[in-house]
């Protein structure tokens, strides 16, 4: 049992961590790109591209390594001299094809098999970058890089020039370690602590040694720059320099203070560049904030759960629900006067109802991380294709069930891929016909009526009636009579197996696989597709999930002996019917007028041949439903109340019928129905 | 250790073979395959589901799992009877369907070898006779072996079906 539940393992966690970071990343790189600039997103770059490294390191998967690290260096490099202009869409291009790298490794990873890939061309291309953005530097190029260490050192004599006391002497220090030692930071810092005990003041370059590795390399090649005062005398210092571990050679010199003061001028003039930063690095915080508080819904902490165990978690709360109800409405407990028992029971059932609540709530994850991906596909086929597209998302934090996640993520790919291939012209096309230039292609989810819907929309060349006319007819598909075909039924044949009305196959998509895998994925989770489209307009997939699974807000009612739950999104009131409201027609059909409005009535008890007491109209309470504009009065029995409901399918057993969603389970362990709102208005 | 769970899976097996649950429709006794019974509890609260066969009662909620629910009776074209405390429903699992078949009386788990199974006669007036795969004679009495597939899968409703 135990075993059953436990499933970490060294590679799984590995794929498992990385391939988030590997998402973050994307996400925050894409985003970046639309923002103006990787400035601000530098930091969080530097930090994933480093835990990546050190994970691969551990797991000795030397290429993935040796990757990241060359990109964690150029980012290391930008971190530091902020000013430098990039060409960041070559950058953000070198750090996709690196993601793109990792994840094609991770893959193999996970299916088993070794890992091949060859990493040195990219390693190579980035480290030929990030070479060119040295010398493209205005300030270093200019300036040799120990600039950084003048300044600090002037500024730190400067410091301990006021604070100073009498008798202490400002010394510099440079400490180079043994080629081969390694983890150079490391032995700095030793050297830093162990000089602790001479120095009072105490000042060293390069700064970050103990969050950032990559200083290690810096340290191998400039050397380690320690500057402090103290009041030990010179052969003292000499002889505590001379013991360091892996020593290789050092400097070691006291600084005259009239020293300090005779580039008093230059340093002024130095001291802008610093000052500049300065003030960047101030604002970019402020700029971040904005930014993450957009990316703040990404940023939430998750961990992942076995699916399985949350499907039992959710079968025993129902059963505690269900025993809960059993004990505190214990027909052997009527007529007891049990003050402290009922008070006790009361808590228990809140409880219950609470635990019930956030467990039904877990399963439901929002589209959002789905969405995003879609981000990165429509960037890299825009740039291929050389269109310019703009992918609108809307509504990304619509939740659906997990299962429904991951079946919806294929198909959304495809539709995506269709619309900027297919249905987004190129730049000249759209600016002959007078279109904006950018291509707009609008994700949105939304909740309609108890479904899910999500909606892909382009505002491309639309799809051509006479063309898929043509088409349908080579393939047979078309009796000989078309002329009465609507629009949406022509539309419908695009969805049909080997259909492609893009004369050129790319590398994207135009091979007619396409859209019949989209409606066949998308029907075997019980949705449906549609499309719509005007030519020279655009295109519209919508996407319809039912609520299979999902938690829908339900109005419980009562007619006869049964309990239905109706849609609560779906209600527009409930009322009882007053006489002269009512009007029959001719044919005896019942309408109700309501502020000028005409609404049919349906009785429930007829249409699903349930015996009531409650067959009058004006006993009964009539339930105004309205769905996509079509309305009807519902009349049941009773309200019985309002809950949050866990949609369930209906045993396969039972044959699907109209005017039945599904069903769920009442708070007291029984079953009711959900009812299908936009079936039974259409019967 | 393995092997011993070996052994007992195959004792587990070699229990199960030959042995049939039976239960009481009025008189007569039918048997079921044990292999096909997963549970047999009391009667619930039977959810109605509008337009189904008569014979499908509705649906129930076994622990968070919802499964339909047969009357065995009006299935085999017997009259409805009033529910009682021992009304029964047996839960089967057929191909991986959960269904409940509800039975007037559950009666005991019977041993019957394989001699004493025969084929059923192939003349009959009964409307059930084409559910039944065999016949059990244990003692005097006879018992009459269900097929529990088709019990479920029902040509009859496809072609009711087809007709609609």
């Amino acid at each position: 049992m135990v075993s059953e539940y436990s499933q970490v393992s060294g590679p799984g966690l590995f794929v498992f961590e990385t391939n988030q970071l590997l998402d973050k990343l994307e996400l925050l790189i894409l985003g970046s790109e639309k923002n103006g600039g990787l400035q601000a997103s530098m930091d969080e770059v530097f930090r994933i591209m480093h835990t990546i490294k050190g994970s691969a390191a551990m797991m000795a998967f030397q290429n993935i390594s040796l990757v990241a690290h060359s990109v964690e260096d150029v980012f290391y490099f930008l971190r530091e001299n902020r000013q430098t202009t990039v060409d960041d869409s070559k950058l953000t291009d070198l750090v996709l094809s690196v993601v793109d790298f990792i994840k094609g490794e991770i893959a193999k990873l996970e299916t088993g098999k070794s890992l091949t890939g060859d990493a040195s061309g990219l390693t190579n291309a980035i480290q030929a970058f990030l070479a060119e953005i040295k010398t493209l530097d205005p300030v270093l190029a200019g300036l040799p890089l120990k600039s950084d260490y003048e300044v600090m050192r002037q500024s730190f004599i400067e410091a301990c020039r006021i604070e100073g006391e009498e008798g202490q002497t400002i010394c510099e220090a440079v400490v180079f370690f043994d080629d081969d030692c390694g983890m150079e930071n490391l032995r700095a810092l030793t050297v830093l602590s162990e000089l602790g005990t001479y120095a009072q003041k105490l000042e060293y370059a390069p700064g970050d040694i103990v969050e950032n590795d990559a200083t290690a390399d810096l340290i191998r090649y400039e050397g380690f720059r320690i500057w402090f005062t103290t009041t030990a005398s010179m052969t003292a210092l000499h002889d505590f320099f001379a013991q360091v571990m892996f020593l290789k050679e050092y400097s070691l010199m006291a600084i005259d203070h009239s020293d300090a003061s005779k580039p008093r001028i230059p340093r002024c003039i130095d001291l802008d560049g610093p000052l500049v930063t300065a003030s960047e690095s101030a604002g970019q915080p402020a700029d971040a904030t904005g930014d993450s508080e957009q990316s703040l819904a990404a940023k939430q902490s998750f961990i992942s759960v076995n699916v399985a165990k949350m499907d039992t978690l959710m079968d025993l709360v129902g059963e505690l629900v269900i025993a809960e109800a059993m004990v505190t409405q214990n027909p052997e407990l009527q007529d007891l006067n049990l003050d402290k028992f009922f008070k006790a029971a009361r808590q228990l059932r809140k409880i219950t109802g609470e635990l019930q609540d956030v467990v039904m709530s877990i399963r439901m994850v929002p589209l959002a991380a789905t969405f995003h991906k879609m981000t990165r596909i429509v960037r890299d086929m825009a740039r291929n294709l050389d269109k310019q597209v703009e992918l609108e998302i809307v509504g990304e934090q619509t939740e659906v069930d997990k299962n429904i996640i991951e079946n919806i993520a294929d198909p959304l790919m495809h539709l995506i891929r269709n619309a900027v291939d297919h249905g987004i012209e190129p730049v000249d096309v759209r600016a002959a016909k007078g279109k904006p230039l950018t291509g707009k292609v609008r994700l949105e989810a939304k909740n309609s009526g108890g479904d899910v819907w999500i909606i892909v929309q382009d505002d491309g060349g639309g799809l051509n009636r006479e063309k898929i006319l043509q088409k349908a007819r080579e393939r047979g598909l078309l009796d000989q009579d078309d002329s009465g075909l609507t629009d949406k039924q022509v539309y419908a044949f695009i969805l049909k197996p080997g259909f492609s009305t893009k004369e050129c196959v790319t590398e994207y998509s135009g091979r007619g696989v396409g859209m019949d895998v989209v409606a066949k994925n998308i029907a075997a989770i019980g949705g449906a597709i549609s499309v719509d489209s005007a030519e020279g307009v655009g295109t519209t997939m919508s996407i319809r999930i039912p609520l299979t699974l999902a938690i829908i807000d339900g109005m419980t009612v009562k007619v006869g002996d049964s309990v239905y739950t109706v849609p609560t999104i779906a209600i527009k009131e409930s009322f009882r019917l007053r006489e002269q409201n009512l009007i029959t027609d001719p044919d005896n059909r019942e309408m109700i007028m309501i502020r000028g409005q005409c609404y049919p009535v349906l009785r429930l008890h007829e249409r699903f041949k349930i015996k009531t007491a409650v067959a009058d109209l004006y006993e009964g309470i009539m339930l105004m439903v309205e769905l996509e504009g079509k309305s009807a009065c519902l009349l049941v029995d009773a309200l019985l109340g309002q809950q949050q409901v866990v949609v369930k399918a209906l045993p396969g057993y039972i044959k699907k019928m109209q005017g039945i969603a599904g069903c769920t389970l009442l708070g007291d362990g029984s079953v009711s129905l959900i009812l299908d709102v936009d079936g039974l208005i259409q019967t | 250790m393995s092997e011993l769970d070996q052994n007992q899976l195959e004792a587990e097996e070699d229990t199960q073979k030959g042995k049939f649950l039976t239960f009481a429709l009025g008189s007569e006794v039918y048997g079921i395959e044990i292999k096909y019974v997963t549970e047999i509890i009391g009667m619930q609260t039977i959810t109605e589901v509008p337009d189904l066969p008569e014979y499908v009662k509705g649906i129930i909620n076994l622990r968070g799992k919802i499964i339909p629910v047969l009357d065995v009776r009006l299935r085999f074209k017997k009259t409805a009877r009033e529910y009682n405390d021992r009304t029964c429903i047996i839960v089967v699992d057929i191909k991986e369907v959960a269904v409940g078949l509800i039975v007037d009386t559950v009666a005991e788990v019977l041993n019957i070898p394989e001699q004493d199974i025969v084929l059923p006669p192939q003349v009959s007036n009964h409307d059930y006779q084409r559910y039944i795969s065999a016949i059990g004679k244990v003692g005097q009495d006879v018992k009459l072996i269900l097929d529990c597939n088709k019990l479920l899968n029902d040509e009859e409703a496809e072609r009711l079906e087809i007709v609609r």
